[in-house]
């Protein structure tokens, strides 16, 4: 069944984006990522105009993260309290995003930065998190019984002033390790037109040490503003998001996201972590050959005026 | 699109010199993008009207062409730069159509000569219209042949040589398969007679295509109320989200 897309202005089969939106609603319910650095690039794929894919592809995260939460609030593995830290970050950050990514369209380069982005992030984070989750499952491996659970180890994440409790994740740090970390999250977010969850994820493992379990419900609360706060800029100033490529897209995705929630309980952690590596790491290299390869048509036509 | 709607349009007596006129029909003057729009087909047909008898020596020649809205464009060429493949020259093409489609009763270059061509920008090449280049761009155009292969890949432009049927020297007939990523618009809809490659008479109407019904309001309340519309897809997101959520939590408890 072929739709016609009001904004985008192009006819897709809706089947293939209810299909796209479950597939990719599974792996967001699983991981606790959006989803968006795997859909956005399905999307242009498919032949939906860039801009549009960009914008609507947030609004379809507000959507099934949020059905994610709701999950985990259920189990209460949402640090709330992490989560409107994380927040305030990532607002400022979207904010300063938005500003950086303009700066950059009138420079006409932002295709090749969003594009490189995507291959230094999903490149060094999958490799870090592959051979760490390997490591940690041939530990488990070797020594059963025998293992002592290793002290926390005190970094300089510790050592910074306004320190603040987080009784869900069990810490007790400073604000300004979230902080940071949902500032450059934000900024990220509002360039690579991702909700950020897959940077944000392993840095809430390794760099506040949150325990796994909470990470992929408190990294979902976060997501849902900062995208619903994207959606809107979009909105409002681009007119590219597509309510009705939106609506198949998020039909598809929260139905997957239940579903993926629930594939995500029964796993565990190691196991979680290697299958997200190896996914960032395969949509690393297909945009990394992308930039290498000679394309097929060396030319590429824009709106006039920009970018 | 099957509701056949010919109207009929005699030309106004503005050519008194002519012998031969076109008298056109199409089978819609309207196309409707609904929610299911999935590309149509428009039939143009007509006539030659003439009061003197079959000029000889020479056959009857005819054109039609179908002009989307024009817009500016800017055209990107990549270049291996550091090891990568990323965009170096940029060339503005002032107008280009979004969509574009030639038919001809025969060879391009028998049908109409390039003078006439040239006067009537008719074939593809003579419907872009790039003025100046800056002077650092080489092979210009290399960006203008480079829109037409990409949007002819596209369907959006077609040349179509042979595709107009004539009968009898007075009937004519072709179809122009619009593809479903139309852009809304004006669509310019021409006709041209020639003999020996010169235009003896030419036509001109309008196509109307237009989003409607749920297309139509969702495209308007974007443009003219985004904080609205953002705020009701926000709206849509949230409740699919719980709705999906509650649904799942009914399922697993039965």
């Amino acid at each position: 069944m072929q739709i016609y897309l009001p904004i985008a202005e192009v006819s897709v089969n809706a089947f293939l984006l209810l299909g796209l939106g479950g597939l990719v609603g599974v792996l967001s319910g699983m991981f606790g990522v959006g989803g968006g650095f795997l859909m956005t690039p399905l999307l242009f794929f498919i032949g939906i105009p860039p801009a549009v894919a960009v914008a609507t592809e947030a609004n379809q995260i507000v959507a099934s993260s949020f059905s994610g939460v709701l999950a985990h609030l259920r189990r209460k593995t949402v640090d709330l309290k992490m989560g409107t830290v994380l927040l305030i970050g990532g607002l400022m950050g979207a904010a300063l995003g938005v500003l950086l990514f303009n700066y950059l369209k009138s420079l006409g380069q932002v295709d090749l930065l969003v594009r490189l982005c995507y291959v230094v992030f999903l490149g060094v984070i999958g490799a870090l998190m592959f051979v760490e989750s390997l490591n940690a499952i041939r530990r488990a491996r070797k020594a059963t019984t025998a293992s002592v659970p290793k002290r926390r180890q005190r970094s300089w994440v510790h050592a910074m002033p306004f320190k603040m409790r987080f009784r869900t994740s069990g810490l007790y740090i400073s604000v300004i390790p979230p902080l940071l970390v949902g500032l450059s999250v934000g900024v990220l977010a509002a360039i690579m037109g991702v909700g950020g969850g897959f940077i944000m994820v392993p840095a809430m493992i390794y760099l506040l040490g949150m325990p796994t379990k909470v990470v992929v419900g408190t990294s979902l609360f976060q997501i849902i503003f900062v995208t619903a706060f994207t959606t809107m800029l979009h909105a409002t100033t681009n007119y590219t998001v597509d309510m009705a490529l939106a609506v198949l897209l998020l039909i598809g995705g929260v139905i997957g996201a239940q579903i993926g929630t629930r594939i995500g309980v029964k796993m565990k952690a190691e196991q979680l972590r290697i299958l997200l590596a190896m996914m960032v790491l395969a949509v690393c290299a297909k945009l990394a050959l992308d930039l290498l390869w000679q394309p097929n048509e060396l030319y590429s036509i824009g709106a006039a005026g920009g970018h | 699109m099957r509701f056949l709607l010919a109207i009929f349009a005699l030309v106004a007596a503005s050519m008194a010199t002519a012998k031969e006129e076109v008298v056109l029909g199409l089978s819609q003057n309207r196309v409707a993008i609904t929610a299911n729009f999935d590309g149509s087909e428009i039939l143009i047909f007509g006539a030659v009207k003439r009061e003197t008898p079959l000029p000889g020596g020479s056959s009857l020649g005819v054109v039609v062409a179908v002009e989307g809205p024009s817009v500016p464009l800017t055209v990107r060429r990549k270049e291996k730069k550091f090891g990568i493949w990323i965009n170096t020259d940029a060339l503005e093409i002032d107008s280009a159509p979004a969509f574009y489609a030639v038919a001809t009763s025969g060879p391009f270059e028998e049908v109409i000569n390039q003078t006439e061509d040239l006067r009537h920008h008719v074939s593809i090449p003579r419907s872009i219209r790039s003025v100046g280049a800056p002077a650092n761009i080489k092979n210009v155009e290399e960006f203008t042949e480079a829109v037409i292969r990409i949007r002819k890949n596209n369907g959006l432009y077609q040349t179509l040589e042979g595709a107009v049927e004539v009968d009898q020297e007075t009937l004519f007939k072709t179809s122009i398969a619009l593809p479903s990523n139309l852009t809304e618009g004006k669509y310019k809809t021409r006709v041209f007679l020639t003999r020996n490659g010169e235009v003896v008479s030419n036509y001109e109407t309008q196509i109307d295509v237009q989003k409607v019904g749920l297309e139509r309001f969702l495209f308007n309340l974007s443009r003219e109320n985004p904080l609205v519309y953002g705020l009701m897809s926000l709206a849509i997101a949230i409740a699919a989200g719980w709705g999906a959520s509650a649904i799942f939590r009914v399922f697993r408890q039965a």
